[in-house]
C-alpha cells in the first residue's frame, strides 16, 4: 500500500520535472542568450516542411468536411423549412471549431509526429551531442526554427482549411442541393462576424501551434534515444497533442463564447 | 536550386494563407473595409426589446439602412435604450419615421424595421425617434389568447 | 598549435565521481592528461569511457570532483565560455554523427562557418584539404547515407580537426570497422596527431590498434582508474585485473557474470514457490 503511494508520488514528480524541462526547452532555444545562428534560411526550410507539405492533407479534408457539413446541415434544416441558413451553419461551425480543432490534430498527426521522430534520430545519432561538441546550441540551430515553424503554420492552415471548407460547403449546397447563391453568402455574412468569429477562431488556431509544436519538440528532444524511445516519444506526441488539443478548445471556447 | 525551390513554396504558402485571410473577412463575415466612415447615430425607447442584439441589421423596407449599435436601458424611465449606426448616404428619414422591432420569419433573428413618416425634416445625429414598437413576444400573445377565450 | 608547452598537462581531471540514477559509474577518478600526446582511455565495455569524454566536453555534470582544461574548470564556466572552450575541442563520435541533411562537403564546413567569417573560397581550400588528409576529397558531394561506416568517420574526423583544435577526443574510432578501415583509421589518428600537434584522447577497448599509437594509457574498471603508464609498462604490468584485460581473458577479476549470487540458489527459488 504504502508502495503504492509511493510509486505515485514519484510519477507525479517525474511529471512535474518532464514539464520543468519542456519549459527550459523553450526558454533556452528562444530567448536565453548565447550563439545566435543565422536563423532565417532554418526558419524557411522548417516552414516548408511543417506548412507547405502539409498543404495537400489540409485542403483535401477541408473540403470534405465543408461537403459533409453542407450535405448533413441541409438534411437537418430543410426539415424546419430554414435551409437557406445553410451557409451560415457550415460558416460558423467550420471558423470556431472544426478548422482550428481538425487543423490541429491533423498537424500533430503529419508535422508533430515528424518533428519528434527527426529531433530523436538526431538525439540517437549523437548530431545532437555533435552540434554541441562543435560549440551550437542545439537548441538554437535544431529546436528554435522548428519552434517557430510551427507557431508560424498553423494558423496559417487553419485559415486555409475553414476557407476551403466553406468552399466544399457552398459546392455542395448550391451546385447540388440548389440552395439560392444569394441567400447562401447572404445568410453567412450577417451571422459570422469578422472579430467575434473569424479572429477567435485564428487564436485558437495559435494556441493549438504553440502547444502541438511544443509537445512534438519536446517528445523528441527529451526521448530515450533508442528505437523504441523514438517510437514511444512520437506516440506520446501524436496522443498528449490530441488531448491537449481537446481540451484547450474546451476551455477556450468556454472564455470566448460561454460569457463567462 | 532546392533552396529556391523552398522559398518559392513558402512564399506561395504564406500568399495562400493571407488570400484565405482575406476571403473569410471579406466573404464570409461579410467585413466592410469602409465601414464605419462617417455613420451617424440615431436613438430609440422600446418598452420590450425581445431578442434583439447588437449588430442587427436596421432596414428601411427590407434594405439594410445601419445596423444596432448598442442595448442599454434609459436609466430614467427604465426601458430599452436603442442605439443604431445609420449609414451616412441614408439622410432621408424624416424626424416623425417610426422604428419596430421585428422577426425574419417565424423563428429567425430580430432586427429593426424604419417606416418614413411625412415631415420635411430629417433625422440628424443623436436625434430620438420617439413612435416605437415593440417586439412580438410570442408567449405575450399567446397570453393574450388565452385570456380572450377565458372570457367569452 | 598549443597555447603554452611549459604546462606539461592540459587536462586535469580530479576526485570525478559520477552516477546514472542508482548507478555509480565514477567513484573517483583522477587523470593527468599529457599536451600534445596521444592518450588513450580504456578499460571493458560499460566503464564509462564514453560517459568520461562528455564529462571533459561538458556536457554532462559530475557529481564530486572537477575537470580543469588549461586551468579552466569546465563546469563552473559559463555557457558562453563553455561553448568558446567548445571551439578548442573536436570530437570523433562512435556513430560519426554527420549531419544527415548535409552533404559531406557542408558537414565540414559547418564549424568553420558558425564560428569564423571567413570568406567562402578560403572556407572552401580548408574544406578541401580537410578532406584530402582523410582522402575523401573526391567525396565532397555525396549525402551521408550514401557513405560507408568507415568513409563516415573519416569524413566526421575530417570534421572534428576542421578548426585545428588543440584537443581532439575520439570515441571508439575503432570499433565494427573492418581490418583495412581499422589500419587506415590508426595511420590517420597518428599522422593528424603528428601533423597538427593537439592533443589526442582516444577512448577504446582495441587493445592492439590502441596500443600501437598511444603514448599513455589509462585502463579503467569500476568507477576507478585501475593502472596507468606507458604501453610497454602495461603490458608487463602483473596485477591480475590489468593483465585480463590485455591478454582478453574471459573470467578473472572483471566478472564474467553480472551478478555474483549463486546460481544454484537462484533455480532452487523458483521451485519452492
Amino acid at each position: 500500500m504504502l508502495n503504492q503511494f509511493g510509486s505515485l508520488g514519484r510519477a507525479m514528480l517525474d511529471r512535474l520535472a518532464g514539464i520543468g524541462r519542456a519549459g527550459g526547452v523553450v526558454w533556452q532555444s528562444l530567448v536565453a542568450k548565447p550563439t545566435p545562428v543565422v536563423m532565417f534560411p532554418l526558419l524557411l526550410k522548417q516552414i516548408y516542411f511543417v506548412g507547405v507539405l502539409s498543404l495537400v492533407i489540409i485542403i483535401v479534408s477541408g473540403l470534405f468536411i465543408g461537403m459533409v457539413l453542407g450535405l448533413q446541415g441541409y438534411t437537418i434544416l430543410v426539415d424546419y423549412g430554414s435551409e437557406q441558413a445553410v451557409g451560415q451553419m457550415v460558416a460558423l461551425s467550420l471558423v470556431r471549431e472544426l478548422a482550428p480543432v481538425v487543423t490541429a490534430l491533423l498537424f500533430a498527426g503529419r508535422a508533430g509526429s515528424a518533428l519528434t521522430a527527426e529531433i530523436g534520430l538526431m538525439k540517437a545519432t549523437e548530431q545532437l551531442s555533435s552540434l554541441e561538441m562543435i560549440g551550437v546550441d542545439p537548441l538554437r540551430r535544431i529546436v528554435a526554427p522548428r519552434l517557430w515553424a510551427g507557431f508560424i503554420c498553423m494558423p496559417v492552415l487553419a485559415i486555409i482549411f475553414a476557407m476551403v471548407g466553406i468552399w466544399g460547403g457552398a459546392l455542395v449546397s448550391i451546385e447540388w442541393l440548389g440552395i439560392f447563391e444569394g441567400s447562401f453568402w447572404s445568410n453567412m455574412q450577417n451571422s459570422v462576424d469578422f472579430s467575434e468569429d473569424v479572429l477567435n477562431g485564428v487564436i485558437k488556431a495559435i494556441v493549438f501551434g504553440i502547444v502541438v509544436t511544443w509537445i512534438a519538440v519536446f517528445q523528441g528532444y527529451d526521448c530515450v534515444p533508442t528505437s523504441e524511445g523514438i517510437s514511444q516519444a512520437t506516440t506520446r506526441t501524436v496522443v498528449y497533442s490530441s488531448l491537449a488539443v481537446l481540451a484547450l478548445d474546451f476551455i477556450l471556447t468556454a472564455l470566448m463564447f460561454g460569457d463567462l | 536550386m532546392r533552396m529556391r525551390w523552398i522559398e518559392i513554396m513558402v512564399g506561395f504558402f504564406m500568399v495562400l494563407g493571407v488570400l484565405a485571410l482575406l476571403g473569410l473577412a471579406l466573404n464570409v463575415s461579410g467585413l466592410k473595409l469602409s465601414a464605419q466612415q462617417d455613420d451617424y447615430t440615431v436613438h430609440a425607447r422600446f418598452e420590450n426589446i425581445g431578442g434583439l442584439t447588437s449588430r442587427a441589421k436596421v432596414t428601411l423596407s427590407g434594405v439594410q439602412i445601419g445596423e444596432v449599435k448598442s442595448i442599454k436601458i434609459d436609466t430614467q424611465r427604465l426601458v430599452a435604450l436603442v442605439t443604431m449606426d445609420i449609414y451616412s448616404d441614408i439622410d432621408y428619414l424624416s424626424i416623425d419615421s417610426s422604428a419596430k422591432i421585428l422577426t425574419a420569419g417565424l423563428l429567425g433573428e430580430q432586427y429593426i424595421g424604419i417606416s418614413v413618416g411625412f415631415e420635411e425634416d430629417s433625422l440628424k445625429d443623436g436625434d430620438y425617434i420617439d413612435d416605437t414598437q415593440s417586439a412580438l413576444v410570442l408567449e405575450d400573445l399567446i397570453g393574450k389568447f388565452l385570456f380572450n377565450k377565458v372570457n367569452n | 598549435m598549443s597555447i603554452n608547452n611549459s604546462l606539461e598537462s592540459i587536462i586535469d581531471i580530479r576526485g570525478l565521481g559520477f552516477s546514472r540514477g542508482a548507478r555509480q559509474i565514477f567513484r573517483h577518478v583522477d587523470m593527468k592528461i599529457p599536451r600534445g600526446k596521444i592518450t588513450a582511455i580504456m578499460g571493458p565495455s560499460g566503464t564509462g569511457k564514453t560517459t568520461l569524454l562528455k564529462l571533459i566536453g561538458g556536457q554532462l555534470r559530475p557529481d564530486a570532483g572537477y575537470v580543469k582544461i588549461d586551468g579552466l574548470d569546465v563546469h563552473r564556466i559559463s555557457r558562453q565560455q563553455l561553448f568558446t572552450l567548445r571551439e578548442r575541442m573536436g570530437m570523433l563520435f562512435q556513430s560519426g554523427a554527420l549531419f544527415t541533411d548535409m552533404s559531406v562537403y557542408e558537414n565540414v564546413a559547418f564549424p568553420i562557418k558558425v564560428h569564423t567569417e571567413l570568406p567562402e573560397d578560403m572556407i572552401r581550400d580548408i574544406v578541401l584539404l580537410k578532406l584530402q588528409a582523410v582522402g575523401l576529397r573526391g567525396a565532397r558531394d555525396l549525402m551521408p547515407s550514401e557513405l560507408s561506416g568507415g568513409m563516415a568517420r573519416r569524413v566526421a574526423l575530417a570534421r572534428a580537426i576542421a578548426l585545428d583544435p588543440d584537443i581532439v577526443m575520439y570515441d571508439e574510432p575503432f570499433t565494427g570497422q573492418d581490418p583495412i578501415a581499422k589500419g587506415v583509421l590508426v595511420n590517420l589518428i597518428r599522422k593528424i596527431n603528428q601533423a597538427l600537434g593537439h592533443t589526442s584522447i582516444i577512448v577504446s577497448h582495441d587493445i592492439q590498434e590502441t596500443m600501437s599509437i598511444a603514448d599513455y594509457i589509462y585502463l579503467l574498471s569500476d568507477g576507478q582508474v585501475i593502472a596507468s603508464g606507458t604501453p610497454q609498462a602495461l603490458l608487463s604490468d602483473k596485477t591480475d585485473q590489468v593483465q585480463q584485460f590485455m591478454q582478453g581473458l574471459p573470467d578473472g577479476p572483471v566478472p564474467f557474470h553480472f551478478s555474483d549470487d549463486d546460481m544454484l540458489e537462484d533455480l532452487c527459488a523458483q521451485e519452492k514457490r
